[in-house]
């Protein structure tokens, strides 16, 4: 090969490999559309990505390549069909509603994805109708993750398998049956009607908080944060918030996962070990994130679960050291978001916030309150924040036993070896 | 327009419960009614106890017969909605309007159009 033709194979493969970072969700958002199908779109969008390395190489690369792989992906679609002869009837229907919206359909690319407003908002529909038809509640919750993921988030199959810790044909499969159960149970291609769409924004919002939420305290595993997931998650949120700007939640949501992925650096530390709250180093705090958070927060016009965590995640930075927090405010904010979302581990988190703001005996109060709920069994944070304030009260004995049902319950690594150190610290003052 | 199933399971009850259900038939008339105005229902039916089904199982040339329903469990198959609706969306909307759906479960399985 000449050295010429090796530089055109290198920017033909970059601009496809940009193509397909940039471009592919949008364009696979409208194919779905067109052909009908999830996974026929998926199949002949992967086609036309094969076939756009050898056409780029020959003709150049296209003035808009979304457009360019959203034609040549509507004929592969066709192809498709065409090849299994049960669907002869569906190809042609699909290549006759081709020629019809697309008179240029002879002179090849063209007449798609002209970059005007009609077609900006287009496009935006579309990634809605995926948006929500990924996020159906009609899916398992696992296949709604791990379909959001594959076809929005930008991992592929095997990253979500890792996140997940599952073995990848597993994944596959899980992501394979929701794409079926979405065509054989007919789950429409459609933003919700005005009456269900709070309800089904915040399923979507769940599925979003989910991922983070995984990614930034990986529940399981050697590693304290998955980056891939919390990346993930933000890339979402901040695409919800441009396709929906006026809803507040969304907003809510994208800031409280950015606040919260600010202080990713901080919290472990050279050696990997877990560094809490108030012990962070406040320089390695990410500033570009913080400000765009708080700017999201801004947004927001009215109290919700996402933006009452957020507000608490931004009340945790603003303070200029820990002693600082304003754990009165806090400890407020967990009660009203408890009128939204009255689960135990809210409760928890009141009264911690108590704890710090009224001292430990009454924290501690209301955490032995806890103890008998029966879905807080297994929540470690329960038992790490008693034995905060036991120690705190001057309880040591009872600390460590606090301690060490926290220790067992904890099924992260990182975390767990910290409240390891903390237990040993207390055993030695004990005796002392 | 797709048509879907709607199975309606329930805990089979007796005496002053059953009573109770069956007070409830104006209810059950007027939504079917509903449906049957608005050409969504196909067909529906209220079914005797379990204790009359006969299960059927051919395994090789044989028939197997077997005095009683598919699964034995607390929740009964206990009637059937047929509809004919735009998506799963409006099937799932029907089906939370049985008061099955308040003490049992409803099921929604669409229906096939073609082989695999």
């Amino acid at each position: 090969m000449s050295f010429e033709a090796a530089v055109v194979d290198a920017a033909v493969e970059a601009a496809v490999v940009e193509a397909f970072h940039t471009e592919r969700t949008a364009v696979l958002a409208t194919l779905i559309r067109l052909v009908g199908d999830f996974q026929l779109a998926e199949d002949a969008l992967q086609d036309a990505f094969a076939a756009a390395v050898a056409t780029w190489r020959r003709e150049g690369v296209p003035r808009r390549p979304g457009a360019w792989l959203l034609v040549a992906a509507r004929r592969k679609a066709v192809d498709r069909l065409r090849r299994d002869k049960s669907m002869a009837e569906r190809a042609e229907r699909l290549a006759a509603e081709m020629r019809l919206h697309d008179p240029n359909e002879a002179g090849g690319v063209g007449s798609l994805g002209d970059a005007d407003n009609d077609t900006a908002s287009r496009i935006d529909d579309d990634l809605l109708r995926l948006i929500f038809t990924c996020c159906h509640p009609a899916l398992d919750l696992s296949a709604r993750v791990a379909l959001t993921l594959r076809t929005l988030g930008g991992m592929t199959t095997g990253e979500i398998a890792r996140a997940f810790l599952v073995a990848e044909p597993t994944m596959g499969k899980r992501i394979v049956r929701a794409k079926r159960k979405i065509a054989d149970a007919h789950i429409r291609y459609r933003v919700p009607p005005d009456e269900e769409l709070p309800e089904r924004l915040n399923g979507v919002l769940r599925v979003v908080h989910l991922i983070f939420n995984e990614g930034y305290s990986a529940a399981h595993g050697p590693d304290l944060v998955r980056t891939d997931l919390c990346d993930s998650a933000i890339r979402l949120a901040r695409l919800l918030s441009e396709l929906m700007p006026q809803e507040s939640e969304v907003w809510g949501l994208l800031s409280l996962t950015l606040l919260h992925d600010a202080r990713r650096g901080a919290r472990s530390d050279a050696d990997g070990r877990y560094v809490a709250l108030q012990d962070q180093d406040r320089s390695l705090w990410d500033r570009g994130r913080v400000s765009e958070g708080l700017r999201a927060l801004e947004r927001t016009d009215r109290p919700g679960t996402y933006q009452i965590q957020a507000v608490i995640a931004a009340l945790h930075m603003q303070a200029r050291d820990p002693d600082d927090t304003d754990w009165t405010r806090i400890a407020e904010l967990y009660s009203a978001l408890a009128q939204f979302d009255p689960s135990p581990v809210v409760k928890v988190n009141h009264a911690t916030a108590i704890g710090f703001a009224d001292g430990p005996r009454a924290g501690l109060a209301l955490l032995n309150a806890l103890r008998d709920d029966s879905a807080l069994a297994g929540y470690q944070p329960l038992h790490a924040a008693r034995a905060e304030f036991l120690v705190r009260a001057g309880d040591l004995s009872g600390a460590a036993e606090a301690y060490a049902l926290a220790i067992g319950l904890s099924a992260n690594a990182v975390e767990r070896s910290e409240l390891e150190r903390r237990a040993a610290a207390v055993r030695r003052s004990e005796q002392a | 327009m797709p048509e879907f199933m709607l199975l309606l399971y329930a805990p089979e009850v007796e005496g002053a419960q059953e009573r109770e259900r069956w007070a409830a038939l104006p209810v059950w008339e007027e939504i079917t009614e509903s449906l049957r105005k608005s050409g969504t229902l196909v067909a529906n039916g209220p079914l005797h106890p379990s204790s009359s089904a006969t299960t059927v199982r051919v395994r090789g040339d044989e028939t197997v017969l077997t005095d009683g329903p598919f699964a034995t469990t607390k929740e009964m198959l206990a009637g059937f909605y047929l509809l004919d609706c735009a998506d799963l969306d409006e099937a799932l909307r029907h089906a939370a309007r049985l008061p099955t759906a308040r003490y049992g479960s409803v099921e929604v399985r669409p229906l096939r159009r073609s082989a695999p």
